[in-house]
């Protein structure tokens, strides 16, 4: 897993942000397309892609994207 | 006030054996107690025979009729079961799973996984104990659909919405074709009722607490709520009522 590759399967989930504005470092809930379904296509995502199933609650704890990248190898460990 | 007036209780399930699948947790587990408390045999089925025993402690002795542990999604445990069952006054088909995803994760494999437990084990089952007559001339059928079903009540639900849709439509084809042995058939469709099924994590408490408040009455639904509308459609009381979708939302969908 790296980060360059989640960050590419997260920014797939949006459709309006530019994906300039999506590094480790973005406060992804800041961003303006955020919506409680792109937290549901999040955790569908990651549930595809990497076999692993995120609760609700690891997208309010991780404010950047580097955090939830985290969470999910934390979980894949 | 005279003895016949204390008695008069048109919703009585007395001298009644009623079915209960999913009946080891949520709306399931309250629908057989709930059956039991006011007069019927229950026969309680679902996945897990610990959680079906600490259901069986909580009716009635002379209200236990029987209990098998099946997974009805599997064709030897649902044949099993039927082998089982008594002649039947009525049956809830509760049973049921759901899942939150946004449609375009939604492949052919999580379809077919839904329609699997919500659809095609509850139609077979419905299917067999009439087609084999372990349902009485004018035994009452409910199934528990959802308003899932009719409305896109929550985002992310349009694969278990689908399932649920479904569910309802071959309701009302089976209360017209089931009418000739006078046995009914309706559905309830409840709105979001507070079961172990809504709290596996996916939407946080936080959001559930908030989506509460998009109820009219103010709450989520709790599992007696559902309960007491399966005895009503179980009852006498409902004796001239078939095909029917009752919706119990708090007055969501209004």
């Amino acid at each position: 897993m790296n980060i360059q590759e989640f960050i590419g399967n997260f920014a797939a989930q949006f459709d309006d942000t530019d994906e300039a504005l999506i590094t480790p470092d973005t406060k992804f809930k800041q961003l303006d397309e955020w919506s409680s379904l792109t937290a549901l296509s999040i955790i569908a995502m990651v549930d595809d892609e990497y076999d692993v199933i995120l609760k609700g609650n690891d997208i309010i704890n991780s404010e950047t994207i580097q955090e939830l990248f985290d969470i999910v190898c934390n979980y894949k460990k | 006030m005279d003895n016949n007036m204390n008695n008069y209780n048109p919703f009585s399930l007395e001298g009644k054996t009623i079915l209960v699948t999913g009946a080891s947790s949520g709306i399931g587990r309250e629908v057989a107690i709930q059956c039991a408390r006011m007069g019927a045999a229950v026969v309680i089925t679902g996945r897990n025979q610990e959680r079906l025993q600490e259901v069986i402690e909580q009716l009635p002795p002379e209200a236990f009729k029987g209990c098998v542990a099946a997974d009805l999604t599997v064709p030897e445990q649902l044949d099993a079961l039927i082998a089982a069952l008594p002649p039947l006054d009525g049956a809830v088909l509760s049973a049921g799973n759901s899942t939150t995803l946004p449609l375009q994760f939604g492949t052919r494999e999580k379809f077919d996984d839904m329609f699997g437990v919500n659809f095609f084990a509850p139609v077979e089952l419905l299917r067999l104990i009439y087609k084999k007559k372990v349902l009485n001339k004018g035994a009452s059928v409910v199934l528990v659909a959802s308003i899932g079903g009719t409305h896109s009540f929550m985002p992310g639900n349009g694969v278990y919405g689908a399932s649920k849709a479904a569910l309802n439509s071959v309701m009302k084809y089976a209360a017209r074709e089931f009418a000739s042995r006078r046995v009914r058939v309706n559905s309830i469709c409840p709105g979001m009722v507070d079961t172990p099924l809504i709290h596996r994590g996916t939407i946080t408490e936080e959001q559930l607490a908030e989506d509460a408040k998009r109820y009219p009455l103010g709450r989520y639904g709790r599992p007696v709520d559902i309960a007491h509308g399966a005895i009503y459609l179980l009852s006498d009381a409902s004796s001239w009522l078939t095909g029917h979708d009752l919706v119990i939302d708090g007055g969501f969908s209004v």
